[in-house]
């Protein structure tokens, strides 16, 4: 796409996406509740959350399927909040692929640029780009039909990239693949984001392959932006419960034993990986937070051994423990739960 | 400039709706149901006797001409052909079905089908003929009576009143057996779906609690199938309500409802008395429909 | 069980033939040499029935009728079918049920109504009875086989597919034409063909609406009442039921071929 030098400089200040108090009510359900957060040019977005969070919903007022009920959308600086799709430079990777049927795999891919009028020459030559770019260079007169799962998910990526849009939107495209062909999936995907230098949008409900690709994550839940950050940002400091427990597992700190333990009446969580068991009469490092408790179930798993563990308080508690003193205790076991002071994460609910 | 069209139209929903569901709806109610409202308004005239002419005037005369005995004549005669047509198709078709359904093999039932459909496909008027020419005193029908020595029989049949006449081609009889002939497959067809949907498991459990061949039949068997048979029934009972060609090619010229229709519209420029008689069908086949939809027929359709 | 099978089995062959073997006599009739009765078995056979109806041209004139009739009621019942179909697909819209129940109504209330009630209205409405009167009421009651088919075939697809084809720049005119249109094409032509066999056959609003015209059903109708012209008829049969019988027996030879080909695989 063309545009005028001002216009260029004006798109390359502005985020990809800005998405300013967005709604989206269906009648009294709250879809989307005052969505808002920016992507910026070039990074690899996702949107995570459980079904029914908004994350799809979010998705689809970008590529512009749903309209907002209010807030305002803007793709590069431009506001775009009632386009319809056909005018909006952002593409999208359909959650079943949606390759036409009636089409072959090569008129499928250069679809974009036929309704573009771009003549058959370069279409054939960018079609061919496209195919070797998501390495099914041979499958041009194919039917959709003919193609297995993985390879129409990559013909309906060279679909979309096609068209170099400004964003390429991804609605869990990986859902449907199995898991071995989806971590190679993930692999390829993040390389060709790369390679291009797209602003891709993501959207999954599966938190290890949000982390595994993004640069910024927002998730979601029940219509609301819980938090945004990087995937470290959400691991070690997730700022609500639900964050805590949707990205990875947590223990949560009552604000009544916090309280014992640090002075603040506030909820904490604890990730299970930085806890350690020690036998009941061990000395305990400095600097480490101190419960007692009774070892309810363990489960050895080599690599590290899993225990649940009810404190005297009542909590009850998943431990992860590398430690090889921790192998020898038994269910009914009195034992201490140790933690690092900086390891305790203050909730912000 | 179509394109700023078609973002129109994005925009505004009801507009798109309102482009789609015109025409088709337009049609619908001015031409379809302007004219039943017409027909229904035409029923409430009255011809003048004495000036020939139609009076434009709301008046219960026609309704009570079409209730007089005469006319109710022809109602009944009607009312009873459909009857006997729907029973019989009911007797003739369901046998083919059940063994469509639970004794013949996938080759047989594809077969069958298609023997189904083709009566279905081919011409009416062909098919209607084509009994006539079977059905003459000199056809194919005498014929093969004839031949089994049963001459007898088929004299005997004709010789009886209201049934009987003077060949078959021109009896009650011949009628009825026309009439089932061409509605047979809308009867055959539901009564096959809703066999169909009898799961073989509800028939093994039967026989598991008990039950010998001939009870399952009776207690499972014909209850489910019973919304099929309705469905059908509302084919036969309504064709054969509204029908005027195959009597008017076979039978006797004592007139049927259709026929009755035609003749009052037509030369006797009664066109009010024709409505009336046409109304009644259609308010006996709305009460029809509506005791069959409490029978689950709709769901078998 | 085995007697319950075959008592029901020879039932069932009964019932089969009793529905085909009019074709087989309506057919035979056509060689006959019997020129006014129906005898049978028939006094001889000859071709010679064939040259005499390919002269009539009344029978050349109501078979051109019919298919000008049923070509044009399809074409009208396609648009109308199509455009209702897409609307009760895309929408909730208020009294959506009604549309399907109102679209079924001409096929649904026997004949004689809506003849009676088509000759009515036009009546009133000052018109006369002509090739257009015919159109109309043909294609009221075929725009329903029409939004039937169509409406499953929507029902049947993939809703994303018109998404995608937007989502890469084709607004809705280009949408419709190289996404959603090649998508029901076949449910059109099932359609389209249902409602021509449907209008070719019809009779009885025909009589109603039609005015001097004859289409064909009208015109072997009117050859019923006389009897020097039964030979002529009787060939005419003849062809109705080989060109009636020929999409039904090429549609289970497809079947049969389907069947041997997922047997392969």
């Amino acid at each position: 796409m063309s545009s005028p030098p001002f216009l260029a400089l004006l798109i390359s200040m502005n985020p990809a996406i800005s998405f300013e108090q967005v709604s989206r009510h269906f009648g009294t359900v709250k879809a989307v509740d005052e969505a808002s957060f920016q992507v910026s040019d070039g990074a690899f977005f996702t949107m995570l959350g459980p079904s029914g969070s908004g994350k799809t919903t979010c998705l689809r007022m970008i590529a512009g399927f749903d309209l907002p009920t209010s807030g305002t959308i803007r793709v590069s600086g431009q506001e775009v909040t009632n386009l319809p799709p056909y005018g909006r430079d952002v593409n999208t990777v359909f959650q079943d692929y949606a390759l036409f049927p009636h089409m072959t795999v090569a008129q499928n891919v250069e679809y974009g640029l036929m309704i573009r009028k771009v003549p058959k020459t370069e279409r054939q030559k960018r079609v061919q780009e496209m195919l070797d770019l998501v390495h099914l260079p041979d499958v041009g007169s194919r039917k959709p039909n003919q193609l297995s799962g993985g390879q129409r998910q990559r013909i309906a990526l060279a679909r979309a990239l096609i068209n170099r849009p400004k964003i390429l939107l991804l609605d869990e495209p990986l859902g449907a693949l199995d898991l071995k062909l989806r971590q190679q999936m993930q692999i390829e995907l993040k390389a060709i984001q790369q390679e291009v230098g797209i602003t891709f949008v993501f959207v999954t409900h599966d938190q290890e392959e949000a982390m595994a690709l993004s640069d910024q994550i927002a998730v979601f839940n029940q219509g609301k932006i819980e938090q945004i950050g990087s995937p470290h940002d959400l691991y070690e400091h997730p700022q609500t419960a639900f964050v805590a427990n949707f990205v990875g597992t947590s223990n949560l700190i009552s604000d009544d034993i916090a309280h014992k333990l640090t002075g603040e009446r506030s909820t904490f969580s604890v990730r299970p990986e930085k806890m350690h068991i020690l036998h009941e009469q061990t000395p305990i490092p400095a600097n480490h937070y101190r419960l007692q408790g009774v070892v309810e179930d363990v489960v050895y798993l080599g690599i590290f051994t899993r225990f649940a563990v009810r404190t005297s308080e009542g909590l009850r508690l998943q431990v992860i423990d590398q430690n090889r003193e921790a192998q020898d205790e038994r269910r009914g076991d009195v034992v201490q739960i140790i933690w690092a002071k900086e390891a305790l994460n203050k909730l912000a609910d | 400039m179509i394109r700023r069209f078609s973002t129109y139209l994005y925009n505004h929903p009801g507009v798109l709706l309102a482009l789609l569901l015109g025409p088709p709806l337009g049609w619908m109610l001015m031409i379809y149901l302007g004219s039943l409202a017409a027909l229904l308004f035409q029923s409430f005239y009255y011809l003048d006797g004495f000036t020939g002419q139609v009076v434009r005037e709301f008046s219960f005369l026609t309704y009570r001409d079409l209730f007089s005995a005469a006319h109710m004549t022809i109602v009944l005669k009607t009312v009873v052909m459909a009857l006997s047509v729907t029973i019989g198709s009911v007797l003739i078709a369901f046998p083919l079905a059940y063994y469509s359904v639970r004794y013949a093999g996938k080759r047989l039932k594809v077969l069958l089908y298609f023997a189904v459909l083709l009566p279905l496909w081919s011409s009416y008027i062909i098919r209607v003929y084509a009994w006539k020419l079977m059905l003459a005193k000199e056809g194919i029908v005498s014929w093969f009576f004839a031949q089994l020595g049963l001459s007898g029989v088929l004299e005997w049949l004709l010789s009886m009143p209201i049934v009987g006449g003077a060949s078959l081609s021109v009896s009650n009889f011949g009628l009825f057996l026309v009439f089932t002939y061409i509605w047979l497959p809308y009867m055959i067809l539901p009564i096959q779906a809703s066999l169909e949907r009898i799961p073989h498991s509800l028939l093994d459990a039967s026989g598991d609690l008990g039950a010998r061949p001939l009870q399952t039949f009776r207690r499972i068997v014909l209850p489910l199938a019973l919304p099929g048979v309705v469905a059908g029934s509302i084919f036969t009972f309504s064709l054969t309500l509204g029908d005027y060609i195959i009597p008017s090619i076979i039978g006797d010229s004592t007139p049927f409802i259709g026929m009755a229709v035609y003749s009052y519209q037509g030369t006797a420029g009664n066109l009010p008395l024709a409505a009336a008689f046409t109304v009644l069908p259609m308010v006996m086949m709305v009460f029809y429909l509506l005791g069959a939809r409490k029978a689950g027929a709709f769901d078998a359709l | 069980m085995k007697n319950k099978n075959l008592g029901l089995a020879i039932t069932m062959w009964a019932v089969v033939t009793f529905l085909h073997i009019p074709f087989f006599v309506v057919m035979l009739y056509a060689f006959t040499t019997d020129s006014s009765t129906f005898t049978f078995p028939p006094p001889g056979l000859t071709f010679k029935w064939f040259g005499v109806a390919w002269s009539r041209a009344d029978m050349w004139a109501a078979l051109s009728l019919s298919t000008r009739v049923a070509a044009i009621s399809t074409l009208v019942a396609l648009v109308l079918g199509t455009l209702a179909a897409a609307a009760v697909y895309q929408s909730h819209f208020f009294g959506r049920e009604a549309v399907s129940f109102l679209l079924v109504l001409p096929i649904a209330l026997p004949g004689i109504v809506t003849g009676i009630a088509l000759r009515a209205a036009m009546g009133e409405a000052g018109m006369t009875f002509n090739f257009w009167t015919i159109v109309i009421g043909h294609a009221t009651f075929c725009v329903v086989v029409v939004y039937n088919n169509v409406l499953a075939r929507f029902r049947r697809s993939n809703p994303s597919l018109v998404e995608a084809s937007m989502d890469l720049g084709a607004d809705g005119w280009q949408t419709f034409r190289y996404v959603v249109f090649p998508n029901i094409s076949s449910a059109l032509v099932a359609g389209g063909m249902l409602a021509f066999a449907l209008s070719f056959d019809e009779v009885i609003v025909t009589t109603f609406t039609a005015g001097q015209q004859a289409t064909l059903p009208i015109w072997i109708f009117s050859q019923l009442t006389k009897p020097r012209d039964r030979p002529v008829t009787n060939v005419v049969a003849f062809f109705v039921v080989i060109v009636t019988t020929l999409p039904i027996l090429w549609a289970l030879f497809q079947n049969r071929k389907f069947e041997e080909q997922t047997q392969n695989d």
